[in-house]
């Protein structure tokens, strides 16, 4: 398979891309990783007529910590985040789900920013951002905006995030004091989750259980008034609308939920360790 | 567009499309058909190649992306005549049945090998997971890695 025909661009500056962008509006695409797009432009379901590779644009790829927040390049790796010391100590949550992205080869070449801004419902990094209430730094033609992570997402695919705009960097406030968890089910090891569970502290958002990632606030509702773990994840279904296919119909997704959440939450609360389930 | 890839310690520089895929740009323009293509979708990994060192499905990326760095494909990794450890492996643990998907198996290996260079047996599994063997000859590939890696190979 191969990508309908496009003119490749190379930006070397953040404005470099921005100026692009606002000279070709719709007709382009930015390029991370490509591990979401290039698989799409294969099979034809996108077909941009300019990619702007963001590939050289280093200054993009970090990870440092900021008094009581970590900050994040878009164009940092999942390998690179799943190993790196600052995230280990202050977002293990977020290192985690990177380092469960697919497969070692798409690690080496998926970014975080490329996975928030392709806003795909069964992406694992996006609900460990959202349980970590991350912030998102966007760049436009008139200057900079920060949105919270949770208004950023619309629908599957679909975002705040305008035509001439581009995610610069996500913000997470430090939880290195809070126990976190993390669960997916998958079909084969590489594959989407059909159902996920991201939880740090008190905070619990679910993959693939709606359009977008959501948290599961009837749990944290539950968890904050003292409710048992089995009591607070049998409340994990209200609230979501995940599909009804034929990998799984919605009711099984709701009842993995439940249990996926049950175990995130005992990871939470150091009874599992995490990341070993 | 013309690209300049370095491919097996060689400096390539070739016009291509945009939008031409790095595995064709490999197989097709520089001629190392070495490395397969299989799914085509990224889940494979019959594709695999290194790039700058580091293991990358090569039907997901573009040529263009590759401008201006290092591939390392099957064929260069002996040398002198000489197989490379991972190859050699490979063969004493016959971590191959069909062949199809070694060539990536090799290279996921490779790749691991630098980022670990004494895996568990475990680790090779899950270091692997991105690379399928239709043949199901897991267990003997998972030998070879150990066995490249200087450790028992049963572990």
């Amino acid at each position: 398979m191969i990508p309908a025909a496009f003119t490749y661009r190379r930006a070397s500056t953040v404005d470099e891309a921005l100026a692009l962008l606002a000279q070709h509006g719709d007709d382009a695409k930015l390029l991370a990783g490509g591990h979401s797009l290039l698989p799409l432009m294969k099979l034809r379901f996108a077909a941009p007529e300019i990619l702007i590779d963001m590939a050289d644009v280093a200054d993009l790829r970090y990870v440092r910590l900021d008094g009581d927040r970590v900050r994040i390049g878009a164009l940092t790796r999942y390998h690179d985040l799943q190993h790196d010391g600052i995230l280990l100590e202050h977002a293990r949550l977020v290192a985690h789900a990177a380092g469960v992205v697919g497969d070692p080869q798409i690690r080496h070449r998926g970014t975080i920013g490329g996975s928030v801004a392709h806003a795909d419902p069964a992406a694992d990094v996006p609900a460990a951002l959202l349980a970590s209430d991350a912030t998102l730094v966007i760049a436009g033609p008139s200057g900079s905006r920060e949105v919270p992570i949770g208004g950023f997402f619309q629908g599957p695919f679909t975002t705040t995030l305008g035509a001439d705009e581009l995610l610069t960097e996500i913000v997470v406030p430090s939880k290195a004091s809070q126990g976190w968890g993390f669960e997916k089910f998958t079909r084969r090891a590489i594959d989407w989750a059909i159902v996920g569970v991201a939880a740090v502290g008190g905070s619990v958002a679910l993959i693939n259980m709606a359009g977008t990632p959501i948290r599961a606030k009837a749990v944290e509702a539950a968890l904050a008034d003292g409710a048992s773990i089995e009591d607070a994840a049998a409340l994990t279904a209200e609230g979501t609308s995940p599909v009804d296919e034929a990998h799984a119909g919605a009711e099984y997704r709701k009842h993995l939920a439940r249990v996926l959440t049950a175990r995130a939450l005992e990871q939470v609360a150091g009874r599992i360790p995490a990341g070993l389930a | 567009m013309k690209v300049n890839i370095e491919i097996n310690g060689r400096a390539t520089a070739e016009e291509v499309e945009d939008r031409t895929l790095l595995v064709h740009y490999i197989r097709d323009v520089v001629g190392l058909t070495g490395t397969n293509v299989g799914c085509d979708t990224t889940s494979c990994g019959a594709c695999t190649v290194l790039l700058d060192g580091e293991s990358v499905k090569s039907c997901t990326m573009l040529a263009a992306q590759a401008d201006g760095h290092a591939v390392t494909t099957v064929e260069g990794l002996g040398a002198n005549g000489e197989l490379h450890p991972v190859q050699r492996a490979f063969r004493e643990q016959h971590g191959l049945q069909c062949g199809f998907c070694t060539p990536g198996m090799m290279m996921a290996s490779v790749s691991l090998l630098n980022e670990n260079p004494k895996p568990s047996r475990d680790e090779v599994r899950a270091a692997l997971e991105g690379n399928l063997c239709r043949c199901t000859g897991y267990h003997n590939i998972v030998s070879a890695v150990m066995d490249a890696s200087v450790q028992e190979v049963e572990g």
